[in-house]
């Protein structure tokens, strides 16, 4: 008896949301058909987004700087290593200046030849995990699919960094990034994610811009609200070495 | 240059040295100034409340009488901007629609008339006293006036003039200040506390409306702050 | 209803008396002031940044039909599941529905104006679910019992001191009131909630057609842990959010957080486009969206309000109002306060019940000069107050309106008029000014009034003519 009641309860909720759809459809298109279209604006009077944003520079040394100017102001470190082996000496120096005692990463093909156990004691997210065992990582590892200039962020996704939680549950979000990852500005980034992942995009993509943070007590900013408190950016220069 | 200078009604009741000081120097400079006597409304109290057939009434009838003049220079911003950004929209689609935007290019606002308009910035004033700036929320945001008050102080003999640390509004707005008296007040010792800190002995504006508000406090409160208008400051000598 | 302008009187005095408040409020946003010009210094044209955004805006609300079809298949395509809700009603007992069968026990919340809009979180202790609000500042004032202050910024109403008290008293957990220690009592406190939790619910900041994704703006990291670890998402959107393309957000996601937050963007931008993939190790195994109506379609359809659908939620507005400085958020009484609070309200939920908000305001236009889609905000609350004198006109003040024509369109009246009040404010000033018998007295309460000149400019214009 209770099965068909909440059966026939779901398909008259169904019908119901059927009208919603359909009513908000019809307001819709008829407030629009009472709307003149020559309404919108004159795009030729408009300027292009790139000379509106804040600019950026050309030269790749310039377009470093800018991103190690935002990262320092926005509390981040950047680092740049040399090779992939001076990436690794500097997590095994944090490791040690942290006294990380596990942290968490993802099996992707740089971060595989930087970290090894045992000098480093690993959890790997990429087969699932148990997210408490993740909660007590005292640091989480990934690495991403572009560094933004123009404003100092790092641009990943749940399927290129581990999944949703590792760049955020772990305390410290250390993220490894070569030089050729390095664009511009938000627009060439966008380009990126609709370029690399037209025909099937990862459930989750995120711009990092920092430690978290929060400005809610008294509007004073606060670094290290729920996501990470620490954010560690390592590019590698030559990361063919 | 034939203007005609419209005076508004509560200049003319209760500033009525404002609306003096604006016609003396007009004349001073050899113009042909025709007074508009009435009506002495603009229409703008009925118009903010949401009463736009009633504010129609004085409008109209000012509207006509603004016509055929070379310039039209009215005596606070409020008014101007009233006149010049709003009348073509309360007047649309009637008969008064185009005679709104045949006025609307020749309005100004008094300070901005002498400098934008005539070119004058320097009227042989002298003033020897601190004073700070009130931009009225018409004439800033409706009339876009910002320079011409200041260009004006800056050659006003011994006038020492300091800028206050933010622009804001004073809270008159019409008939706000007596339907939520407890906010007007309050962005009230806002704007006055603003003053004070200038240092100035002198709040000056080209809108009375904004001045009687400043002044209605300063007075209540006995702070240390006078008002005076920008034209009664140009015309002394 | 004359009990919400009671209401909104009362409270506006109430909390403009408040000195202390008041200061509080007042240096917070002219700190924020500050960072924010810095920040809006760094575009190369931020009032050409300004139109950009007000044209794609536009253009994404003239092509909302377009816009909405794409991006319901596109989300649908990607496993989520599209739920539309034409009123606050439907949306909350579409939510109310999926929460019971899930048989959900604990929900953790990112900040959302429109599940406050429609009153989410009391439909959802009323039906016995725990929910808690995670952003801080929501965290707090729920903890309070209270609705947000700002639609940013919700609890920037409280000193440190008072949010240690509230933490100590609920929490039991708040050694200081250093902003950064509670903070970290509040991390401490959630961190387990988002793990247990079996339903995190989302607002979204837009809505992507082009991709079938939403984007959540923060800077917490508390959307993301919300949207990482329950099994089920929940994410109600307004329609108006819904913008064609991608590359749009690369202007809207720096003019959001600029105009916002005084910062060049926010830390977290995050699209979701549906529930974990297969090759993905955790996420959501069930995103729902909601399209909320509620009253957009109204907007839509109204010649002279629909650009209201442009507005992103930054909350600037409120920001530069000398209203809302002064008389704060919650004197307001509604889900959206400040000035676009003030000019939605009347339209969305009755112009009887909230054209109060629209008389509220002295016009400044501080509110259309911040907007970053340039919204004519105080120019909507001219177009309010004139709807409300043809609905519910008051008639007393046409009759006020009427006879001041009189006397303004005659020169005779005006004369009489100014002669006879300049002759009878001296028993005015004896006798009734400043009692409650004063008919000036809103005014004369506590500001002086000039006095009327015994000789008026067009007597003496007419006498020197």
């Amino acid at each position: 008896m209770n099965y068909h009641r909440s059966q026939k309860k779901l398909f008259v909720n169904g019908i119901k949301n059927m009208n919603d759809k359909d009513h908000i459809l019809n307001s819709i298109i008829d407030a629009l058909k009472r709307k003149d279209k020559h309404q919108a604006s004159d795009s030729a009077l408009l300027k292009p987004i790139d000379q509106v944003l804040p600019s950026v520079p050309s030269e790749p040394e310039a377009l470093i700087e800018m991103f190690r100017k935002n990262s320092d102001s926005l509390k981040a470190e950047f680092y740049i290593a040399k090779s992939k082996a001076d990436a690794k000496d500097y997590l095994i120096h944090l490791k040690n200046q942290e006294s990380w005692k596990k942290i968490a990463s993802h099996k992707g093909s740089i971060v595989r030849q930087i970290i090894e156990p045992p000098d480093l004691p690993l959890y790997w997210t990429d087969d699932g995990y148990d997210v408490h065992e993740l909660a007590k990582c005292d640091a989480g590892i990934t690495e991403c699919d572009a560094l933004v200039a123009q404003t100092g962020s790092i641009m990943l996704t749940s399927r290129t960094a581990g999944g949703r939680a590792l760049s955020v549950l772990p305390p410290h979000h250390i993220v490894i990034a070569t030089r050729s990852q390095l664009v511009p500005d938000l627009p060439t980034a966008l380009q990126i994610v609709r370029q690399r992942f037209s025909n099937n995009y990862p459930s989750m993509i995120s711009f990092i811009t920092g430690p978290s943070r929060t400005g809610d007590i008294e509007r004073i900013l606060v670094y290290g609200a729920h996501g990470p408190v620490k954010l560690t950016i390592i590019m590698i220069w030559n990361d063919q070495g | 240059m034939h203007v005609k200078l419209f005076i508004p009604c509560f200049v003319d009741l209760f500033y009525p040295e404002t609306g003096k000081a604006m016609y003396k120097i007009l004349k001073r400079l050899g113009l042909d100034v025709e007074v508009i006597e009435s009506p002495a409304c603009c229409g703008q109290p009925a118009f903010n409340t949401g009463y736009w057939d009633d504010a129609k009434v004085a409008a109209g009838k000012l509207l006509m009488q603004m016509r055929g003049a070379d310039a039209v220079v009215i005596g606070s911003g409020s008014c101007g901007a009233m006149v010049k950004v709003f009348y073509p929209e309360l007047f649309m689609g009637t008969e008064f629609e185009p005679i709104a935007k045949e006025v609307s290019p020749v309005c100004f606002e008094f300070c901005s008339f002498l400098v934008d308009k005539l070119g004058v910035t320097d009227l042989g004033a002298r003033f020897p006293h601190k004073v700070t700036y009130h931009d009225g929320c018409h004439s800033l945001r409706e009339m876009h006036i910002k320079e011409a008050p200041r260009l004006l102080l800056a050659r006003v003999r011994d006038l020492e003039f300091i800028e206050m640390k933010e622009t804001v509004c004073c809270g008159f707005g019409g008939t706000f200040s007596a339907k939520f008296p407890m906010i007007s007040t309050a962005m009230d010792e806002v704007k006055c506390e603003l003053a004070i800190q200038t240092g100035a002995e002198f709040v000056v504006s080209s809108d009375s409306s904004c001045l009687m508000q400043i002044q209605g406090i300063a007075d209540r409160k006995k702070l240390p702050l006078k008002t005076i208008h920008l034209a009664e400051i140009l015309n002394m000598q | 209803m004359k009990s919400n302008v009671k209401n909104f009187k009362a409270a506006a005095l109430k909390s403009s008396s408040d000195l202390t408040r008041r200061r509080l409020i007042l240096n917070a946003l002219r700190n924020f002031e500050v960072t924010r010009n810095q920040k809006q210094a760094l575009f190369q044209d931020w009032g050409a940044a300004r139109e950009l955004a007000a044209a794609k805006k536009w253009d994404a609300i003239l092509n909302l039909d377009k816009n909405i079809e794409l991006f319901t298949k596109k989300l649908e395509s990607n496993g989520a599941k599209v739920h539309w809700a034409k009123d606050a009603e439907s949306a909350r007992s579409i939510i109310l529905q999926i929460i019971q069968e899930k048989k959900a026990k604990l929900i953790v919340k990112s900040k959302s104006m429109t599940s406050e809009e429609i009153h989410l979180n009391d439909t959802l202790t009323r039906a016995g679910f725990d929910t808690l609000e995670t952003d801080l500042g929501e965290f707090i004032v729920q903890l309070r019992g209270e609705g947000p202050f700002h639609i940013v910024f919700p609890a920037m109403h409280l000193t440190r001191g008072e949010i240690r008290e509230l933490f100590q008293s609920k929490l039991g957990d708040a050694p200081s009131d250093d902003p950064e220690a509670l903070t970290m009592v509040a991390r401490r406190f959630l961190r387990e909630k988002y793990i247990k939790a079996d339903i995190g619910i989302t607002g979204a900041n837009f809505a992507v057609a082009e991709t079938g994704m939403i984007s959540i703006t923060e800077n917490e990291g508390n959307a993301r842990l919300v949207s990482a670890l329950p099994r089920t998402m929940i994410t109600l959107v307004g329609i108006e959010k819904i913008i064609p393309r991608l590359d749009d957000l690369a202007l809207f996601l720096p003019m959001l957080a600029t105009a916002g937050a005084g910062q060049l963007i926010s830390c977290y931008n995050t699209l979701y486009s549906g529930p974990r993939r297969p090759d993905e190790p955790d996420g959501p195994s069930e995103h729902h969206v909601i399209l909320l109506d509620n009253g957009r379609t109204k907007v839509l359809a109204d010649p002279v309000a629909c650009d209201l659908l442009r507005c992103i939620r930054c909350g600037n507005c409120l920001n530069v109002c000398p209203v809302f400085r002064n008389i704060g958020g919650h004197s307001y009484g509604a889900a959206y306060c400040g000035p676009i609070g003030s000019v939605l309200m009347p339209i969305i939920a009755g112009i009887e019940q909230w054209y109060h908000l629209s008389y509220a305001s002295s016009l400044c236009g501080a509110c259309t000069e911040a907007c970053p889609v340039k919204i004519d905000l105080h120019h909507h609350l001219l177009k309010n107050r004139r709807t409300a004198a043809k609905t519910i006109p008051v008639w007393w003040q046409k009759l006020a309106f009427k006879i001041f024509n009189l006397f303004a369109c005659s020169p005779v009246l005006w004369r009489l008029m100014s002669k006879s009040g300049w002759f009878l404010q001296f028993f005015y000033v004896w006798s009734v000014k400043g009692t409650c018998l004063d008919p000036a007295y809103p005014w004369t309460k506590t500001r002086e009034l000039p006095p009327i000149a015994k000789e008026t400019f067009r007597e003496w214009y007419k006498k020197h003519e």
